[in-house]
């Protein structure tokens, strides 16, 4: 059996290599865009049943923003929205046959964690400058300056770890019945899988809104 | 087949098998508790149950920990190279 800590290189571009998971990410990106262009080219006041569906959407991310953060979902929609799509859609890819989820690579996993690394910097200046992000992590007492610093880190790393842990047991799981047990029974496994890789998108989605939401978080008194 | 794999493999077995114990019991506990509240107050479920999905995935990283661990050891193992 194949080290999950492993990639498998599909090409090479030069010198550089690419693994399957990457390709895999590339495609994704393309498909989600093209969606993305198409349905926003026949944007109408009165939607189409398309239209809709993509609008319950958009209208679900903004109540989880606003109902997290406590904030107008605007300035955060685009980011939580594409993160809970991509990983979504990472997540259930598996279902297309001979496709294995980009998520149950670690790799992945460490760009999207660090994209939320760099988010809650990127958000927390933005909200009120330098000063006042930094003055967050002394927030309840100066003391707590280390442990704030080191968490910020560790939360990023608990993120990635647990992305990948989840999405490439699931994986496993399945190798592991439909090796034992042959065709068709490990079906129900990937229903659980399906849920499985819902409930971590959300997951993931949510933790981003509650970390920036701790950065932009000013103290009132 | 030398010790060192052997002791890795028992080791990779009981850190899942015992790493799943503390989170599994946790988990019952939250859960048990966010029934208790749901039943207590129906009109507030909708953040208990999306403050229960937060927790909950904050407990299973523990477990997930262990997991990767075991996999470190049985995939990775520093001492075996």
């Amino acid at each position: 059996m194949n080290s999950p800590l492993d990639s498998s290189v599909l090409f090479t571009v030069g010198p550089v290599p690419i693994s399957t998971s990457v390709a895999t990410v590339w495609a994704i990106m393309v498909i989600l865009s093209i969606v993305a262009v198409v349905v926003r080219r026949g944007l109408a006041l009165v939607p189409s049943t398309t239209q809709a569906l993509f609008e319950l959407v958009v209208d679900a991310v903004d109540s989880q923003i606003r109902a997290t953060m406590r904030v107008d979902p605007a300035p955060y929609r685009a980011f939580i929205g594409s993160l809970f799509v991509f990983i979504l859609v990472c997540n259930w890819s598996a279902l297309v046959p001979g496709m294995e989820p980009p998520t149950a690579n670690l790799a992945t996993d460490a760009a999207l964690a660090l994209l939320v690394f760099v988010a809650v910097i990127w958000f927390g200046v933005r909200a009120g400058g330098v000063r006042d992000f930094l003055a967050t992590f002394a927030s309840p007492s100066p003391v707590m300056i280390p442990l704030n610093f080191i968490e910020s880190l560790t939360r990023t790393f608990s993120l990635l770890v647990r992305l990948f842990g989840n999405v490439m047991s699931g994986v496993y799981v399945i190798g592991i019945v439909l090796s034992l047990a042959g065709l068709l029974v490990p079906i129900p496994l990937m229903a659980l899988e399906l849920l499985t890789g819902a409930v971590q998108a959300y997951i993931f989605a949510v933790l981003a809104m509650v970390f920036i939401a701790g950065a932009i978080e000013r103290d009132k008194t | 087949m030398n010790w060192i794999a052997i002791v890795s493999i028992i080791a990779a077995a009981v850190a899942v098998s015992f790493g799943a114990i503390g989170p599994a019991f946790a988990e019952g506990r939250a859960v048990a508790a966010a029934m208790d509240a749901i039943a207590r107050q129906p009109e507030a479920a909708n953040t208990i149950s999306r403050t229960l999905f937060v927790g909950l995935a904050m407990i299973e990283t523990m477990a997930i920990y262990c997991l990767v661990i075991a996999l470190l050891l049985l995939f990775a193992n520093p001492l075996l190279k």
